[in-house]
């Protein structure tokens, strides 16, 4: 059946089973190829996305439960002030490796940072273990969410 | 990766050394298509004489455009590693332009272009990249540059010596005329190579050996890089595929009814041992092939189980093996020995869980068939798609992207062998995807190891005869067969004494192949990874049985090497090593020869009443030779890490009736954030050749953990993953 999706602030016409999952469509019907696909069942990370400003995981959000929410993906998350500061705090620590994974790591890491300014080493635990990088970037990707933490305040949304 | 061995074996890795004229003569330049200049790097083909002036083909490798943009095209494929900047250092430190005036593309199949010089083929082995073309690189760079500056001086009549390169720009002794490389690059073609190019010395280098920030990274957050998964082409469909879950085994009947009737679903395709569910997108695939009734032919192999497979190379490890190595007399020496002591270790078999799963888009055509994929071996993944679509190679046309994560598994073809059966016989471009659970279960496995390590000590318990017998399957005898010789697998025994000095030492290899269909591959480290878990396991048990420090002991075998001493030693200093720890605590040391690097790490490791071991601190010592990208292989280093540490503590495959009982990252655990130790890498100033850096970091992990357990608790582990029933309550 057809669905209406906002995502990052346009609203998208898709087709498709109710239980099919968000990242599907956005991957193979609307082309959004920055949202990865890692596992299919919620043990990686790589797909994360916001639905309301909660990292969600794509891969087991079926459309039929998304409804007028607002989708956030990789490639808008530069116009919210966590998104940019996170993405920066990556470049200047050189985080990336292989990259695969890190969509869904700058997507946690700013619904994170968005929702609690100052996270310390136990809510980095608990916000990013469930984002797997194989590259095994995570002393800089902990780094990097304390260096983006001291860049100022982020969790008002930009414009 | 882990061919320096092989590069070392049979091309010298090259060196700095000015007299190595031959690389030279091997550059070439021409015009490039739309103007412009084209440099080349000829290589010899393989079983040609250098001298043969038609044995010679020139890749491609460096094109300066009309508009100043300059370009290389990379042999070398990026996984992560940090190749992709590591080259256009060594090309940008000679040429005298910015990292950030580089532009990278993926060099398209050809053997005859991009072959690696030692194998004949062209591949990607991570650790070579650097050692492989260290020179080379840099001549192909400082030659571009000093024919820019002649026909800048040509063109103002003034001698290039009085002229001045800069960021892409000549200048003259006035510093009043300029010329930018772009304007430059059509007169500079025309010029003859020079036939002497020095080469910057050491101390005048700007970029090598500067932290440089990647030139592949800013696509990576956010969203815009492209893997071989992002592929996109109007019409495309997308499959996903279930392979016999058995070893071997073969599609047997199928009903297709249901997964017809699933919205999206286009068509089902079958081969021989696999059926595919092709659709407009994954949603609909993947249900479509949970709709499917399949009925497997299990074959041979549909008993086959993990305690036969384990039995069977238990049984082998008891057979005198092929020899690897032999110094000295290992008989006379363990009869001399005062005590012989002996150990069996085991290493299971991995699956390398990149974080892109497998995949491959392919339009096959009447006369033509196009691939978008990402792979290390390009020319491969086209002869393969040329065997079988019956199409000449060069009607194959590989597009490589960037990978999510390699580790040895994208060396190998079978998922573009698959694919490209599969889409032979749909109408257009379809782009298949496994899902996690295919890709874990039929991954190309690390193989299982079962080794016996037997030394013979003198009264002080110094060893005097060493003899390590590896059992395992080959990976050498199927991947490159012509290199399995005297029935040795040359990396199933790479680093198999360490890096010490045996008097008597003998190292066999017997071969145990695992059940057929089961197929065993190249894993981060490999070899090295194997033996350094064996062997620093091993020593650090004879350091224990003589009464000495772990570190002592083995600075006392290392008085030919210098170089591992030096990285011991640091390591020692850095980590505090002999300071106490609380109790239930512990710290153990492992060092390591492999891939040209010296390697030592300390791991820090705490053992809870459950038997849980938590890693708390890896300090790393290397001296990798001259260094191109300090992060990058500090990068490599924590990366390796955090890899060998998943292994340690979770990695194994095991097989059930012909299957594989791992399936998604909830049954193959990996390493998570909260999991990581804090890593301290210290990298000792060094002149020396440039050592591999894309595995020894995961290398050394394993043993320095399984020892630190050792130290806090007790118990000895010979065996992986770590089995934490062992270590309750200890
Ligand atoms: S793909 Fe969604 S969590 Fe792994
Ligand atoms: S950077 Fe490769 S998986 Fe995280």
């Amino acid at each position: 059946m057809p669905y209406t999706l906002k995502i990052n602030g346009t609203d998208h016409q898709v087709d498709g089973d109710s239980d099919t999952p968000l990242l599907w469509v956005l991957r193979n019907v609307l082309e959004m190829t920055g949202t990865k696909f890692g596992c299919g069942a919620a043990l990686c990370g790589a797909c994360t996305v916001h639905i309301d400003g909660v990292a969600t995981r794509s891969c087991v959000t079926e459309i039929d439960n998304v409804g007028t929410a607002a989708i956030t993906t990789i490639e808008a998350i530069d116009a919210t002030p966590a998104g940019h500061k996170i993405q920066k705090a990556w470049l200047d620590l050189e985080v990336v490796q292989c990259g695969y994974c890190q969509s869904g790591q700058i997507m946690s890491a700013s619904a994170l940072l968005a929702s609690n300014p100052k996270p310390n080493d136990s809510d980095i635990d608990d916000a990013m273990s469930g984002n797997i990088c194989r590259c095994g970037t995570y002393v800089r990707i902990r780094e990097a969410i304390k260096q983006a933490a001291l860049s100022g305040n982020t969790n008002e949304r930009r414009g | 990766m882990f061919f320096d061995h092989i590069m070392t074996a049979s091309e010298p890795v090259e060196g700095t050394n000015p007299q190595d004229l031959s690389r030279r003569a091997f550059l070439r330049a021409s015009a490039a298509t739309g103007g412009g200049l084209l440099m080349s790097i000829a290589r010899p083909f393989p079983g040609h004489a250098a001298a043969e002036a038609d044995a010679f083909a020139p890749n491609a490798f460096m094109r300066i455009a009309p508009n100043g943009e300059i370009s290389l095209i990379m042999p070398q494929i990026e996984m992560g590693q940090g190749t992709y900047t590591s080259m256009s250092m060594l090309i940008a430190e000679e040429l005298e332009v910015g990292l950030d005036q580089i532009r990278y593309e993926h060099a398209p199949a050809s053997d005859k272009l991009y072959t690696n010089p030692a194998l004949g083929f062209q591949v990607t082995g991570g650790s070579t990249s650097v050692r492989g073309f260290y020179v080379s690189l840099r001549q192909a760079g400082a030659a571009a540059r000093m024919m820019l500056i002649a026909a800048a001086a040509d063109t103002w009549h003034v001698d290039p010596a009085s002229c001045k390169a800069q960021r892409g720009v000549v200048s003259d002794a006035s510093g009043k005329r300029h010329l930018t490389y772009g304007q430059l690059a059509e007169k500079a073609a025309k010029q003859p190579v020079p036939a002497d190019i020095p080469l910057k010395p050491n101390k005048d280098f700007k970029l090598i050996g500067t932290p440089a920030k990647r030139i592949d990274v800013a696509g990576k957050v956010n969203g815009t890089a492209m893997y071989g998964i992002d592929a996109k082409l109007p019409g495309m469909k997308i499959a996903t595929v279930a392979a016999c879950p058995v070893f071997g085994g073969k599609l047997g009947s199928l009903d297709d009814s249901a997964a017809k009737a699933v919205k999206g679903v286009r068509q089902i395709v079958r081969i021989e041992n696999a059926v595919a569910v092709v659709a407009d997108h994954m949603g609909a695939a993947k249900k479509g092939l949970e709709a499917l009734k399949i009925t497997w032919d299990e074959g041979a192999n549909a008993h086959a189980s993990q305690t036969d497979i384990v039995g069977a190379l238990e049984a082998a490890s008891h057979r005198d093996g092929a020899v690897g190595k032999s110094e000295g007399d290992i008989d006379a020496g363990m009869k001399g020995a005062a005590k012989v002591v002996e150990a069996v270790y085991q290493l299971p078999f991995l699956a390398h869980a990149a974080m892109e799963p497998l995949n491959c888009t392919v339009h096959v055509r009447k006369d033509a068939c196009d691939i978008w994929v990402g792979t290390q071996v390009a020319s491969r993944a086209q002869a393969t798609a040329a065997e079988v679509t019956g199409l000449p190679l060069e009607q194959v046309n590989i597009h490589n992207h960037l990978l999510g994560g390699g580790f040895g598994r994208r060396l190998d073809i079978d998922s573009i062998t698959q694919a490209v059966q599969l889409a032979k016989q749909v109408d257009g471009p379809v782009k298949i995807i496994w899902t996690r659970e295919e890709d874990i279960q039929h991954d190309v496995y690390r193989p299982y190891y079962y080794d016996r390590l037997r030394a013979g000590l003198d009264a002080s318990g110094k060893p005097i005869a060493f003899h390590h017998r590896v059992a395992g399957s080959s990976i050498v005898a199927r991947w490159i067969p012509p290199l399995f010789k005297n029935d040795v697998d040359f990396d199933a025994v790479e680093a198999a004494a360490g890096p010490y000095d045996f008097p008597n030492l003998l190292i066999d290899y017997v071969r145990q192949e695992p059940p057929a269909g089961m197929t065993t591959g190249w894993w981060r480290g490999v070899g090295v990874t194997h033996n350094a878990f064996m062997v620093e396991g091993f020593i650090d048990e004879l350091a224990v049985g003589a009464g000495k420090d772990p570190v002592d002991y083995r600075r006392s075998l290392l008085g030919k090497s210098p170089r591992a001493k030096a990285v011991l030693d640091l390591v020692a200093e850095k980590s505090g090593w002999g300071k106490t720890m609380p109790s239930g605590s512990g710290r153990g040391v492992a060092v390591l020869l492999g891939f040209g690097t010296y390697l030592a790490q300390v791991a820090e490791v705490s053992v809870g009443k459950d038997g849980q071991p938590r890693v708390t601190r890896v300090v790393c010592a290397l001296d990798c030779g001259v260094v191109v990208n300090p992060d990058t292989v500090k990068a490599q280093v924590e990366g390796g890490i955090m890899f060998g540490l998943a292994a340690a503590l979770y990695g194994e495959i095991t097989v059930k009736d012909g299957r594989v009982e791992q399936s998604n990252f909830d049954s193959y655990q990996v390493l998570r954030i909260n999991e990581a130790p804090a890593i301290e890498v210290h990298i000792i100033d060094s002149q020396e050749k440039p050592g591999g850096m894309g595995e020894p970091g995961t290398s050394a992990l394993a043993p320095a953990v399984v020892n630190a357990i050792y130290a806090a608790t007790g118990k000895r582990l010979r065996k992986l993953p770590i089995n934490t029933d062992e270590l309750k309550g200890a």
